[in-house]
């Protein structure tokens, strides 16, 4: 039987009284897309940051299985085993492209760089496998010693993305990844990203606002609310039969907008 | 086989954004559906019969009772069951006709129809050969397979909607007024296919209002006015 990848228990991070993430427990398990929403404020970052042990937190245990199905216990883990992991295991995609890529380096740098972290050391190589990521997330790869500081905002985010998986992660995060863009823009970022998750099986912990996106992406959601998660299920289950007074909000207010 | 087994199954719904309203739908139901049947549920409008074809595949959830789903594998009670688990019944087990399609925007209607094959790691040419034999057998003129059914008639987009529905066996298939926006010639079509599924030995558990087609595809009605007592 499959085991989750990523177990999260009673894990807190209070920053004042009722404000962070308070008590939140939570499996991750291979190939599965887990959608995380909620009013703003209720927690998602906070989480986010939590599980990919970029925070740590307060009290709560998180332990994660990597590919050679090693077990680490996240909060127990030093600096540089984080790093490791982040270079090898994680994918992190924030909302702000600025927060994931280095604007002064070139696009193909920003792949390359990755890379290089996991090991690579052949120039021809890592510049082949960086062509071949921009045109994966349908950026011209003739862009390629272009600084992404020039990009839109909907390719910086592709190439955060391109970035990301080309070490092949087995665990990404995403914060709001079709955040700051337009709709159009959006509705194309979305496309690649839901056939880039399904090629390469990973798993992916996706914080949304939006829950057209939510609906789209996810295996299973979560609903936070004041740093709790109130309601959980599949996510078609939890978006046409909500139980909790807050999700029937949230999904009320979506219906009254199409 | 025996391949669902409901027991006293109840579901309530409590609408927190309008005062708290109470709504009692379905009051200790049981029923049950073998292979190779057709069980057809029968009662007013809003007596919650798309509730309860939708509890059978997991996207309701029942309040009480139990709701025991017979796959090839293994039994499975949906009411406790955790959501891999259902998701593993959808894959395989569980398919499902609703009423409308819920469009995936921008995926053309042959992405559409082609992938449950796809997830079944069927070869191309299969796929293929399956997918134009479904379309045309549901008269979806040639120039819509490439577009994405958002811009579809109603009646063009339900057939998209059972095209991808049925075009892989299904041990046990929900149908909930699969037809209720066709032309007799397309009923025709679906009311067939739902034969044929039968045949093939699916369980299958269908609202259909229109009478003729009830009389013609039931073996077996559930009248729910008669089993809740709201
Ligand atoms: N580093 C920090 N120091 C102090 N308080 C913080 C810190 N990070 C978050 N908080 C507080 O914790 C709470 C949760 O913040 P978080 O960013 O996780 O919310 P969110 O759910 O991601 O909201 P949004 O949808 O607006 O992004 C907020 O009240 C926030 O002010
Ligand atoms: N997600 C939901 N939230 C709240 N109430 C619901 C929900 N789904 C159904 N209901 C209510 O449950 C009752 C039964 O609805 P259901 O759709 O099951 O009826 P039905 O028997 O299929 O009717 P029809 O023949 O008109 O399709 C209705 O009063 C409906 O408003
Ligand atoms: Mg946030
Ligand atoms: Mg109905």
């Amino acid at each position: 039987m499959r085991e989750p990848i990523l177990t999260a228990r009673d894990v807190t991070r209070e920053y004042a009284p009722g404000q962070g993430c308070l008590g939140v427990s939570l499996d991750v398990w291979p190939g599965e897309v887990l959608g995380i929403v909620g009013e703003s404020g209720s927690g998602k970052s906070t989480l986010l940051r939590l599980l990919s042990g970029q925070e740590s937190p307060d009290s709560g245990t998180l332990q994660f299985i990597d590919r050679h199905q090693t077990v680490w216990d996240l909060c127990s883990s030093s600096e540089s085993d984080l790093r490791y992991l982040g270079r090898t295991e994680f994918g992190i995609i924030h909302q702000n492209p600025r927060d994931g890529l280095r604007l002064r380096i070139s696009a193909g740098g920003n792949i390359g760089e990755r890379l290089m972290g996991v090991g690579e050391r052949h120039y021809g190589d890592i510049r082949a496998e960086a062509e071949k990521w921009l045109a994966e997330v349908e950026i011209d790869p003739s862009r390629i010693d272009d600084r992404p500081a020039v990009f839109s905002g909907g390719m910086q985010q592709r190439l955060q993305i391109a970035r990301n998986l080309v070490t092949h992660p087995k665990l990404v995060f995403m914060d709001e990844p079709t955040g700051g863009l337009d709709v159009s823009v959006q509705a194309k970022l979305l496309d690649t990203l839901k056939r880039l998750v399904h090629d390469l099986g990973i798993s992916v912990v996706i914080v949304t606002h939006d829950m057209g996106v939510a609906r789209l992406l996810a295996d299973r959601l979560l609903v936070m609310k004041s740093g709790q998660v109130i309601e959980s299920g599949l996510t078609d289950q939890v978006l046409d039969d909500p139980h909790a007074a807050y999700t029937q909000q949230l999904v009320a207010s979506i219906l009254q907008v199409n | 086989m025996r391949r669902i087994t409901v027991s006293e199954v109840s579901k309530t719904f409590t609408l927190h954004n309008q005062g708290g309203t109470v709504l009692p739908v379905l009051n200790r139901i049981s029923l049950h559906v073998d292979a190779g049947e057709l069980v057809v549920l029968s009662g007013p409008s809003g007596c919650g019969k798309s509730t309860l074809l939708k509890m059978l595949f997991g996207n309701y959830l029942a309040d009480q009772g139990s709701i025991l789903i017979a796959g090839d594998e293994e039994e499975v009670d949906l009411v406790s069951a955790h959501p891999h688990q259902v998701l593993e019944l959808r894959r395989h087990t569980l398919g499902f006709v609703s009423q409308f399609l819920r469009v995936i925007p921008r995926v053309s209607t042959w992405d559409l129809v082609a992938e449950p094959l796809e997830r079944r790691q069927m070869d191309r040419e299969e796929i293929n050969e399956r997918v134009s034999r479904m379309l045309r057998r549901l008269n979806l003129p040639e120039r819509l397979w490439t577009l994405a059914p958002a811009t579809f008639s109603g009646g063009e987009q339900q057939r998209v909607n059972i095209a991808r529905s049925m075009i892989v066996h299904y041990p046990i298939l929900l149908l909930d007024e699969p037809t209720a926006s066709l032309d007799a010639r397309n009923r025709d079509v679906v009311a067939e296919m739902v034969q044929e599924a039968r045949a093939q030995g699916s369980a299958l558990v269908g609202i259909f209002h229109d009478d003729e087609l009830r009389g013609r595809l039931a073996d077996r009605l559930v009248m729910l006015e008669a089993t809740q007592c709201v």
